[in-house]
């Protein structure tokens, strides 16, 4: 039965009553740092691995992370209804629908099925990776160089072309990552500093959690600081939270779509949220019986995204375990935290440290069924953290940003590579470039240098010893198919499209970026977050708009607005 | 909405990126060329390999955006419910804020982390634009204080007690 057997295993690891504890601290603090508008779960765990480092045992430091992980998605929700604050892209769908039930009067309602439809997804997805963990490990473990170096060249296609929508902003911000991934000391046999510049702290690399706090955690707030809103944005208040019978009717469905949706598209190494939240949006949509209530603060369009947000982030830990791939930010920060004890997420882990597998597992369980208890009467009192002042928030997120990077090396250099790589989020964010394929790129880079150079090593310096396996070469196929598909769009599907839907207004954009769709002809104008135009890479690709423009599904194409 | 605001001027700062990135590849390629493969041993691909790819890869990356710029393409700002894009850089903010971090990397190793720390968090909360002159320094000492207790005794992990020596 797949790993259910190992899974009781875990939850001796985990029910003890300290790890119990651990696994309530987590889930509070996860919580608690996540629903501060601005902060999304990986901002979340940066922010908080500190406070494992006095952890000694890894078990428990994890069972800790655990909860944080899922308290930091709660919160990055809570946040999203009823601020309209999307910590992270995947919740900003979850936003749409949530905050306008919240405006309706029905915020009670949209954190419940939020709640709730997590617990399910969560449930069901943790429980789909025990299954399926072992067996994919056992997969693993029979791949070579050649192989994970094509699985981490399609993570960097896939981080870069999926997710934004201007290939060129995404592929910069990479090579930025890989760039600081390239400092320190070579991991090769010739044992050279690179990048290093004489300076003896940067011979061992800068510290992943110092370039994630300062991308997310200094580059924002610097972000913020430069631009804050004057008034604070409108709260809506919150009654205890509960759900009618009817509410119960119209979520049920969609959670379990939502799951179902979700989980495949978190586990192949090419995902994140994005997509999949949006897919169960128009699918709910489609399948609803109130259609009319969408734009207005639709139970479907908060219980499906949200299960799907919650499902895909549980899917994200099969390849995050068997293959040390991180697929998405939080992912990304997981392994920089699995690092921090010396341990490498890969095939050998579930051999290696079952004790930490499982008992990882389990907690995961122990902390949703926790957070369901605590949060559904708890919301009220998350709900007034909102109203911290804004000075003091950013303020705080500084403070904590220091702390965190100092404490790793006990170093002030460790806190100038703060400040610089704040500034470097900074224009990122002030130029559009997306943030996550540079940690990304940090992390997986210089994995991906050590594969390739073994890779070639066996073959003696052959090319052909990159791709000799009947794996890799599947794997680049794909690559292929994601590097030239905006070209197939170009000149196949959208001359055939246009000729179906002459009004280039009337269609769903983000069909363009998902190969094997079929076009969503009659759906409205509805945008990827974070797109942009113009980009000659993906002028083809979805029409951007900003987030708040989804409101005014009817605007015609910007683009033809941007270019006289 | 946002985008049509911030149209205007904003196209030729962006060509800022492209010198950014140029640099950047430059500077990987100027270093990449004084490695070299150890003495002696044999490796099909050397230390340079991957900087030379990286750094090639920035100067190429750094022209296609200057021609995605030059066609009319731009980056969106990141928006969110705390910012404001209706208007530029708050300049006096950001230097503020700037003046704080660094006056904590500054102090924390001579005046220690409560001292340091207080500084930051009171240093930000002026930037940005808190003026509660007692309240704010207290909240910042007692984060400060409260953190270096929480790590030197709950976790065990050390942080410069500086100045405060034998009080704390």
């Amino acid at each position: 039965m797949g790993g259910l057997s190992e899974l009781v295993g875990g939850f001796y690891t985990a029910v003890t009553p300290i790890n119990l504890l651990y696994a309530l601290i987590g889930v509070l603090l996860g919580t608690a740092i996540g629903v501060l508008p601005g902060i999304g779960p990986a901002m979340a765990i940066a922010l908080l691995l500190p406070l494992t480092y006095g952890i000694d045992d890894p078990v428990s430091a994890f069972i800790m992370f655990a909860g944080i992980y899922y308290g930091g998605m709660y919160g990055g929700s809570t946040t999203s209804i009823l601020l309209n604050t999307p910590g992270e892209s995947a919740s900003i769908v979850t936003a749409i629908e949530g905050n306008k039930m919240a405006k309706r009067g029905r915020a009670a309602q949209a954190l419940a099925t939020a709640a709730i439809g997590s617990f399910i997804a969560g449930t069901i997805g943790t429980l789909l990776v025990a299954l399926l963990a072992p067996g994919i490990a056992r997969l693993a473990v029979q791949l070579g160089s050649p192989d994970y170096f094509a699985v981490m060249v399609l993570a960097f296609v896939a981080v870069t072309s999926i997710l934004g929508a201007s290939r060129v902003r995404g592929f910069a911000s990479l090579l930025i990552g890989l760039t600081i991934g390239l400092v320190g000391i070579d991991l090769g046999v010739s044992g050279q500093q690179r990048l290093t510049f004489g300076i003896p702290q940067l011979a061992d690399g800068i510290d992943v959690i110092v370039v994630a706090v300062g991308l997310f955690a200094v580059g924002e707030a610097l972000w913020v600081a430069a631009h804050l809103r004057r008034q604070t944005a409108s709260l809506i208040s919150t009654g205890r939270v509960r759900m009618e019978r009817a509410d119960w009717a119209r979520s049920w469905k969609p959670w379990l779509r939502g799951t179902a949706l979700g989980f495949p598209f978190g586990a192949v190494p090419a995902g994140g949220a994005e997509l999949p939240t949006f897919l169960s949006y128009v699918t709910e949509k489609k399948l609803s019986k109130h259609p009319e209530e969408f734009g207005h603060g639709a139970i479907e369009g908060v219980a499906g995204p949200e299960a799907t947000n919650n499902a895909s982030a549980a899917g994200g830990l099969v390849p995050l375990l068997t293959l040390g791939l991180p697929t998405t930010a939080t992912a990304a920060v997981l392994l920089a935290a699995f690092q921090q004890y010396g341990i490498q997420p890969g095939p050998r882990l579930l051999e290696n440290e079952p004790k930490l597998v499982w008992g990882l597992l389990a907690s995961l369980l122990i902390g949703n069924a926790i957070l369901l208890v605590l949060n559904l009467p708890l919301a009220p009192m998350w709900a007034k953290l909102l109203h911290i002042p804004r000075p003091y928030l950013y303020a705080g997120i500084l403070f904590f940003a220091c702390l965190g990077a100092y404490a790793v090396n006990a170093s002030t250099v460790d806190l100038i590579l703060l400040f610089l790589i704040g500034v470097v989020g900074f224009v990122m964010r002030r130029y559009g470039l997306p943030v996550v394929p540079a940690i990304i790129g940090v992390i997986l880079g210089p994995r991906a240098e050590v594969q390739m150079r073994r890779a070639l090593q066996i073959s003696d310096g052959d090319l052909s010893g990159l791709f000799n396996t009947t794996f890799s070469v599947t794997v680049y196929a794909v690559i292929a198919v994601l590097v030239l598909w905006p070209l197939v769009n170009r000149f196949v599907v959208r001359p055939r499209r246009q000729r179906r839907a002459p009004d280039g207004a009337e269609r769903w954009p983000a069909a363009d970026a998902l190969p094997g769709e079929p076009a969503q002809d009659g759906e409205r104008v509805w945008s990827v977050p974070e797109a942009r135009t113009g980009d000659d890479a993906t002028v083809d690709a979805p029409a951007a708009r900003p987030l708040d423009s989804a409101s005014l599904p009817d605007e015609p194409d910007p683009r033809q607005q941007e270019k006289p | 909405m946002i985008s049509r605001i911030t149209r205007q001027g904003q196209d030729r700062s962006e060509f800022l990126v492209v010198l950014f990135l140029l640099a950047l590849g430059v500077l990987v390629l100027v270093d990449a060329a004084r490695l070299h493969s150890g003495v002696g041993q044999r490796e099909p691909v050397g230390p340079q390999a991957v900087p030379f790819l990286v750094g090639g890869l920035l100067v190429v990356t750094a022209v296609l955006l200057a021609r995605d710029i030059l066609r009319g393409g731009h980056g969106e700002p990141e928006g969110g419910e705390d910012v404001d894009l209706s208007h530029g850089n708050d300049w006096q903010a950001l230097l503020l804020l700037s003046a704080a971090f660094l006056a904590n990397i500054a102090l924390i190793e001579r005046a220690g982390w409560p001292i340091s720390g207080a500084v930051l968090f009171f240093g930000c909360a002026y930037a940005l634009g808190s003026r509660h002159f007692v309240r704010d320094p207290i909240i910042a000492l007692v984060l400060s204080i409260g953190t270096w207790y929480l790590f030197v005794l709950g976790l065990g992990i050390g942080l410069p007690v500086g100045i405060l020596k034998g009080i704390l």
